[in-house]
């Protein structure tokens, strides 16, 4: 589907691109100490005797970050390997207590999968597979701080012994594009799972990015790996900097370094950090403090069982059982926050109004795209922290779809509850916002309306017949909306007749 | 009935924990027999690294109140015991013999530490041993040799190594400075020394004893075991440190089997196995001897004796010196002098700096060379060549005995191929060292149970030890063989206390 090319003096470069994913599993305890792993906390505040690496401690694998890596294999239609393995990866590094990192190189947890990418957001059927090679689950590091002393480093090591999952991609993706979307893609579906929390500002993800550029349709070139790179936007620039980078290099006759990159995303450039022949030789071995991780049939089953509905079935029902548009099934689809926000307020509305949720799927969806999402912008607010539940919405939908208020006048309401707080019935019953349904009311609006306007009543029944809207406009008016729209609407047909 | 300290010292764990039950003696009245033969030869053997007279007393008076409430005291009720300088022990210096640890106090107490703890057992100190648990004369310690209690009968005094690594647990029990002390045993760490100082040791199935709290040496193979007077003491002992451990992913789950109530040197119906391959070419005439006599006792038990092959038996000193260096180098990673221990900066220094003058200065010289060969075997090109082929032979061992278990129930060999060595004679030839080790590491390798028992002494007068190896799990068999021997053997000696 990519087209992207790279225009060098000599000729055009196809980019080939490969992400190795790291994402922090959402679990109360590390992969392997019972420390907790809350973000924020006071340095070292979060560290067992096994984080420090204290001699005579030994790891013990927690099997909630072992399920959440299996579920997110599902996700992705991986294979599971009900035997697999952690292996020491052996580096001296300050942030790095045991001198070496468990991790799984030779048998990862989660073998081949794959997931969908859509890079035209109008047509989400359009799509690319992205192959999966592998995911492993491994222990992250401290984290050092150079600001604390003016000669010697500090360590925190609330992060060491955190699980991560590396998802590590096949060389499949041709632009930054479709780099960004397998990202996006990926920390979506993560989210849904709830394997990650996607929070790429705070760490949670990040990604290695190997990039390579070749002649169109030629073998791969070499690449280098820009190192943790923390947002979508950040992947695709270092990506374009770096092939282009490359092409220059090569077009120069020069050649690629096989070589680790840092991205400096101030100037949203990269910079080499270590070559090939400086590559630390990481001495693989099993751990021999852990046996083979083998998984039976029903930790499998369990794990399939707590799958929850994916984004793109999700997308797809919300088309066909709901029939909301590609768009808007799109945008509640997007987040796994705002689809358990729309279901909440699709059930909650279906039930007041005793109908099916199908028949109030539309109602409830332009309602929350197109009046809550605006109302919340305006504050500076997201559904997260959104002062309207979901049921307070769907309170506010009923007294539209009863009659007891207008869809004007719901405007109006939805501005006072996310100001005060408040329910819906109670704004509409204290600020007299009810629709007004006593027709002699509304017929005597519409009586002073017409009296007042002849001259547009002559030139309505001389055929201008756009004029009705100005009537009802101007008795809607005049009942300060509240007058209900069909009888206002069929007063002034039989007046007007 | 002993009451003098002289002879309250010579007793064993049984007889402790029955007197004290009794009322025959004070669990006090012990500690401070053995605190005091303790502080009597600190200088001369260098057994202890750091002597702990008062926790032994305090278990002690513990012990005393509990007897006088009429509570229970436990499998270990009133035994002061010594632990090896590899188990954390909290707030008490735990250094594995290294500079690097020098100093260095845990917040924690090892699992088996705990246990004997709470079995009633008090702690006289941390005994000495080889650095780190690497070597088999406890030659590389950083707090000195330890000096075997024993003497050659040749009128010298030449200084004896207590075998090692345990060689600080092997000469304090010999030399009756404590009834019992705690081993690990990684290739013969236990039994190599139990031999060379007439006692009895065990290395229980691997997995049997938590490795929580222990200074790794090698984590596939490291195995805490008991080492005392005797086989009773050996199984009393055994039985409070053994038990699962959720804090240790490799410990068995499984129950701990009363091994001293299933004691019996019965061998009846037993088969016996002798593999071939033991019989090397120039074994010493003395071991050989007392092989073909162990021989003999367990058939006058009443066991059948079969010819066994191991075939791949001389593959396992090799595979043992890949395998054990590689997991130390990466085990041993984390004394980096960041965070604990001995921390060496230079002016001016840098972090590679930092770890380079730190480990060159914490670390013994034996201690670099495993280090060394542990990063060579594990390193890009060479990996396949020797760990990858390392842990299949190491396979191929165990397969071996796998297939002489269905011949026999138990193995019988000499633990290792020479009595005690004197210092100094071994220490500028490595491998000669290692092939000290010979008889030991295929157990290990193969995770099985085995001990050494007292079998005699040689033309020297210095000890000979007996191996009995058994099937995963059957700790049972190898006692109950080990005390055929220990019933037929008659093993009286001691030696002459001189210090």
């Amino acid at each position: 589907m990519s087209t992207y090319r790279i225009q060098g003096a000599t000729g055009e470069w196809e980019v080939v691109i490969g992400l190795e994913v790291h994402a922090q599993v959402t679990s109360n305890s590390k992969l392997f100490s019972g420390a907790a792993t809350a973000f924020g906390a006071e340095p070292n505040a979060q560290v067992s005797l096994i984080d420090a690496a204290m001699p005579g401690m030994l790891p013990v694998p927690n099997r909630e970050c072992i399920r959440q890596a299996v579920r997110t294999g599902m996700a992705i239609q991986a294979q599971i390997n009900k035997w697999s393995r952690f292996d020491r990866k052996n580096y001296f590094y300050a942030d790095l207590p045991q001198g070496y990192q468990i991790s799984q190189l030779y048998h990862p947890l989660v073998g081949e999968g794959s997931l969908e990418i859509a890079l035209d957001d109008k047509n989400p059927e359009d799509t690319k597979t992205i192959g999966i090679e592998r995911i492993h689950v491994e222990q992250d590091a401290g984290k050092l701080m150079h600001d604390q002393h003016p000669t010697m480093s500090y360590v925190d090591l609330n992060r060491s012994g955190v699980a991560l999952m590396e998802i590590v991609s096949r060389p499949d993706m041709r632009s930054p594009a479709e780099a960004g979307a397998y990202l996006s893609k990926l920390r979506q579906i993560l989210r849904y799972v709830g394997s990650c929390d996607g929070n790429m500002d705070q760490g949670s993800m990040r990604a290695d990015v190997n990039v390579s550029v070749r002649r169109p349709g030629e073998e791969f070139g070499t690449r280098t790996e820009t190192k943790n790179v923390n947002s979508v936007r950040f992947v695709m620039q270092a990506i374009e900097h770096e092939a282009n980078r490359q092409v220059d290099v090569l077009e120069s006759g020069g050649k690629i370094v096989q070589e680790t990159r840092l991205f400096d995303p101030d100037s949203g450039t990269t910079r080499s950090m270590r070559s090939k022949e400086d590559a630390h030789d990481y001495r693989y071995f099993p751990d021999p403090d852990l046996l083979p991780l083998e998984l039976d049939d029903a930790f499998l089953e369990e794990c399939r069982a707590s799958l929850p509905e994916l984004p793109d079935a999700k997308r797809h029902r919300y088309e066909s059982a709901l029939g909301l548009s590609a768009y808007n099934a799109g945008v509640l689809t997007a987040d796994v926050d705002t689809a358990r926000w729309f279901e909440v307020l699709l059930a909650a509305t279906a039930a007041k109004a005793g109908k099916s949720e199908a028949d109030v799927a539309k109602q409830a969806s332009n309602w929350l795209i197109s009046e809550l999402f605006g109302a919340l912008n305006k504050l500076g607010k997201g559904l997260d922290d959104s002062p309207v539940s979901p049921e307070g919405g769907a309170e506010l939908l009923a007294l539209v779809a009863d009659g007891t208020i207008s869809g004007s006048i719901a405007k109006q309401v939805l501005e006072k509850m996310l100001e005060s707080g408040d329910g819906a019935a109670a704004i509409v019953e204290r600020e007299g916002l009810k629709q007004t349904t006593d027709t002699g009311a509304i017929e005597a609006a519409v009586d002073a309306v017409l009296a007042a306007n002849q001259d547009k009543v002559e030139q309505y029944k001389g055929g201008k017949e756009a004029l009705f809207g100005f009537f009802v406009g101007q008795t809607m008016k005049a009942m300060q909306g509240k007058g209900n729209p069909q009888l206002v609407n069929q007063v002034l047909k039989d007046k007007l007749g | 009935m002993p009451n003098s300290s002289d002879s309250l010292t010579d007793l064993g764990i049984a007889a402790i924990r029955d007197g004290v039950a009794k009322g025959d003696f004070t669990a006090v009245e012990v500690a401070e027999a053995f605190n005091a033969n303790v502080a009597a030869a600190q200088d001369a053997l260098n057994a202890f690294i750091v002597t702990t007279p008062e926790m032994a007393l305090e278990a002690a008076r513990a012990t005393d109140a509990r007897r006088a409430a009429g509570q229970p005291l436990g499998k270990m009720g009133g035994v002061p015991i010594g632990m090896k300088d590899l188990f954390a022990t909290k707030g008490v210096q735990t250094t594995a013999a290294s500079h690097i640890l020098e100093g260095f106090k845990p917040e924690y107490e090892s699992t088996v530490g705990q246990k004997l703890w709470d079995a009633g057992a008090g702690m006289l100190g941390k005994l000495n041993l080889d650095q780190f648990a690497m070597g088999s004369s406890n030659e590389t310690s950083y707090f000195g040799n330890v000096i075997s209690p024993w003497r050659r009968n040749d009128g010298g005094n030449a200084p004896l190594a207590p075998g090692g690594s345990s060689g600080g647990s092997s000469a304090a029990v010999s030399a009756r400075l404590c009834p019992a002390a705690t081993g690990t045993d990684t290739g013969g760490s236990i039994r190599q020394p139990a031999a060379f100082t007439g006692i009895s040791g065990i290395k229980p199935t691997y997995g049997r004893c938590s490795r929580w709290g222990i200074v790794a040496f090698a984590s596939s193979l490291d195995q805490a075991g008991p080492m005392a007077r005797d086989v009773r003491d050996c199984a009393i002992m055994l039985e409070a440190m053994a038990g699962f451990d959720p804090k240790d992913s490799t410990s068995l789950d499984l129950p701990v089997p009363e091994w001293e109530a299933g004691l019996s040197g019965d061998l009846k119906g037993k088969k016996v196995g002798i593999p071939r391959e033991y019989r090397v070419d120039g074994l010493d005439a003395d071991v050989a001897a007392s092989w073909d006599r162990g021989i003999e006792w367990l058939k006058d038990a009443g066991a059948e004796v079969v010819d066994v092959s191991l075939p791949h038996t001389k593959y396992a000193l090799p595979t043992y010196y890949i395998i054990a260096p590689a997991e130390a180098s990466s085990n041993l990673a984390r004394y980096d002098g960041v965070r604990y221990g001995l921390r060496d900066l230079p002016e001016g220094a840098g972090l590679q700096d930092m770890y380079a003058a730190t480990r060159a200065a914490g670390f013994g010289a034996e201690v670099k060379r495993r280090i060394m060969i542990g990063t060579y075997v594990l390193s890009a090109g060479f990996y396949d060549a020797y760990y990858t082929q390392a842990q299949k032979v190491r396979t191929l061992i165990s397969h071996d005995f796998k297939n002489a278990f269905t011949q026999c129930d138990v193995i019988l060999a000499p633990t290792a191929p020479t009595a005690a060595f004197g210092l100094g004679e071994m220490v500028s030839d490595p491998l000669a060292m290692y092939l000290n080790d010979v008889f030991a590491v295929p157990a290990s390798l193969a995770g099985l149970p085995a001990m050494s028992v007292p079998a005699g002494l040689n033309r020297e007068g210095l000890p000979l030890g007996l191996q009995i190896v058994g099937k995963p799990f059957d700790e049972q068999g190898v006692l109950n063989a080990g005390l055929a021997i220990e019933q037929r053997a008659g093993f009286a000696a001691r030696p002459q206390r001189w210090w």
